[in-house]
């Protein structure tokens, strides 16, 4: 007679859809996924360990390619916590830019998110469309610093250089390409059959769960937990700016996508208060020469695209270089939480849970 | 810029972080005062540095102290937002600080909770007050060594299960085993102290 054997399957560490170099290895009965382990570490580079044998300015630009979809966010996270440590006030207007600079970022992170996710699943049309917009926002970073992955963009006590001039004036050019396109993607996904049936009910996770398991960002805010670092414990800017938190009620794959394509239109609105309200003035604040805090040690923590970016950076006040510096990656959180998101579900839906949690390996693995 | 060249001799190695004492004009948090409350001799030492609270907490009351700080309502830490270590290996009192950084969803409060502990000591796994903790123990077991007991999956996270040694430690080389890997690789760090020894001699 028919017997049910449990069958073994690996997907990745070279898949299409598992976004860099995921390994999952599941355990199925029939097409239904039993357990799955998640093995990470294949593009592990010791960043931390680096970092820690490099002085501190040298440090930003290894920061970019931790998550190098979102390297600007990181570039900010990372200064500001040096800001901390030696508590530098950074001037008024290079507070307003990073701003600009971070949301502009989400908005590139997310518009990789929905062509990828929506490719994952099936939609070939929304990837060509989303990265259609990011180019537009990549040629805004190289404008701005020269580089369109790894920007480099920041340093210690503000900004590296002033803005192009007119820039912001292509910045809010582009605010009102991106509002007709947001309507676009969503023209193309939000009512669309499939995209449902794919979506709704799959990988459903309560809010007091999501928040035990350490999910972070939109992945945490789908289940309906207002946790957002930029309104808890503003930074940069954020403060000054009126923007609201999306949060989804059913903690599906479905309302993590609704939560990050409104996202989009509240990134938008930031940029555009940022760069209507743009003040003048200096763009780095008091800094010494040679960067050496004090001894002591510090967390800071930043939203990133992805979720909350913390650091934790200890100095011994004597040497050129952090004593610890320790990243809190976002993605390595969400993806902890996968195992317990893709139990009971088709393979399929794997993918579709994969891409729903939007992860970066290079974070992941650092 | 005035940076030491790389051949300087490189500065004494600090034998523990600073952990400045609160003033005596601070007010100190309702969770820190709960918890001194509620869990006798939880908190050894208290510390504020730039605005962060941390708690330093003995290993023998870590579990209870985490259980006060998730359940009693004053504190209500329901988010483990990074666990991580620091190495301090010439100090006397214990090589390695382990450090909880908690928050509050729901009172939006932060505080740092640290324990000390011995190069072998076990240190109890916090996976059952926050699963979130499973990756971030697994990280510490697999850069530091530190030996969580009572963890559901204690494997190596990022490196390769048959690695040798802990590389965030202080004195792990930072080039690693370069080309020691392709002589010997399961033995390369005892092969490379047995050759610096054999240089010195």
């Amino acid at each position: 007679m028919f017997d049910t054997n449990e069958l073994v399957i690996n997907m990745g560490p070279q898949h299409p859809s598992t976004h860099g170099v995921l390994r999952v290895v599941l355990r199925l009965d029939g097409e239904k996924v039993v357990d799955a382990e998640v093995v990470i570490g294949y593009l592990h580079r010791g960043i931390e360990k680096l970092s820690e044998n490099r002085n501190w300015t040298q440090i930003i630009l290894l920061t970019d390619r931790m998550d190098y979809v979102a390297a600007a966010t990181n570039n900010v996270g990372y200064c500001e916590t040096v800001e901390k440590l030696m508590q530098i006030e950074v001037p008024r207007r290079a507070r307003y830019v990073r701003t600009i600079l971070c949301e502009l970022q989400r908005i590139a992170s997310h518009c990789l998110w929905v062509g990828t996710h929506a490719m994952d699943i099936g939609a070939m049309t929304v990837f060509l469309y989303a990265f259609r917009e990011r180019e537009l926002i990549l040629d805004l970073f190289e404008e701005f610093c020269g580089a369109r992955l790894t920007y480099n963009s920041m340093r210690i006590g503000g900004l590296p250089l002033d803005l192009p001039p007119g820039w912001d004036k292509k910045v809010l050019a582009f605010c009102d390409i991106m509002d007709s396109k947001i309507d676009e993607y969503e023209t193309l996904l939000t009512h669309n059959r499939i995209w449902l049936e794919r979506t709704k009910g799959v990988g459903v996770i309560s809010g007091a769960e999501a928040t035990a398991l350490g999910m972070c960002g939109p992945a945490l805010r789908g289940s309906g937990v207002a946790r957002d670092v930029r309104k808890d414990e503003p930074y940069a800017a954020y403060d000054e700016m009126d923007f609201d938190i999306p949060v989804g009620t059913a903690g599906d794959t479905y309302d993590r996508y609704l939560v990050r394509m409104e996202e989009f239109r509240q990134s938008l609105r930031i940029i555009r208060q940022a760069t209507q309200g743009l003040p003048e003035g200096p763009i780095v604040g008091k800094v010494p020469r040679l960067i050496k805090p004090a001894a002591g040690e510090t967390y800071h923590a930043i939203e990133s695209p992805k979720g909350e970016l913390g650091y934790f950076i200890v100095s011994d006040g004597k040497s050129t270089n952090p004593y610890r510096f320790r990243v809190r990656p976002p993605s390595f959180c969400n993806l902890q939480a996968l195992p317990r998101l893709v139990k009971g579900h088709l393979v399929a839906d794997v993918v579709a849970l994969i891409g729903s949690i939007d992860i970066v390996l290079g974070e992941v693995d650092r | 810029m005035a940076e030491a060249p790389e051949h300087a001799p490189k500065a004494a190695v600090p034998t523990g972080p600073v952990e400045p004492a609160p003033p005596a004009d601070a007010v100190v948090p309702a969770f820190i005062t709960s918890l001194q409350k509620g869990v006798a001799g939880s908190v050894a030492q208290l510390s504020l540095y730039l605005g962060d609270w941390t708690v330093i907490v003995p290993v023998s009351q870590l579990l209870q102290a985490m259980e006060h700080l998730r359940r009693a309502p004053e504190c209500v830490f329901d988010y483990l937002s990074d666990l991580t270590a620091t190495d301090w290996p010439p100090r006397p009192e214990g090589r390695f600080d382990v450090i909880y950084m908690l928050y509050s969803t729901r009172l939006r409060h932060r505080v740092r909770v640290k324990v000390k502990i011995a190069e072998d000591q076990p240190l109890p796994s916090v996976t059952g007050i926050w699963p979130a903790a499973n990756w971030f123990e697994r990280e510490v077991f697999d850069m530091f060594g530190v030996n969580f007991t009572g963890h559901p999956d204690r494997r190596r996270i990022l490196m390769p299960e048959d690695w040798q040694g802990y590389p965030q430690r202080k004195d792990y080389p930072l080039e690693g085993p370069g080309e020691l890997l392709m002589e010997s690789p399961l033995d390369w760090l005892k092969l490379r102290q047995a050759r610096e020894e054999a240089d010195i001699e």
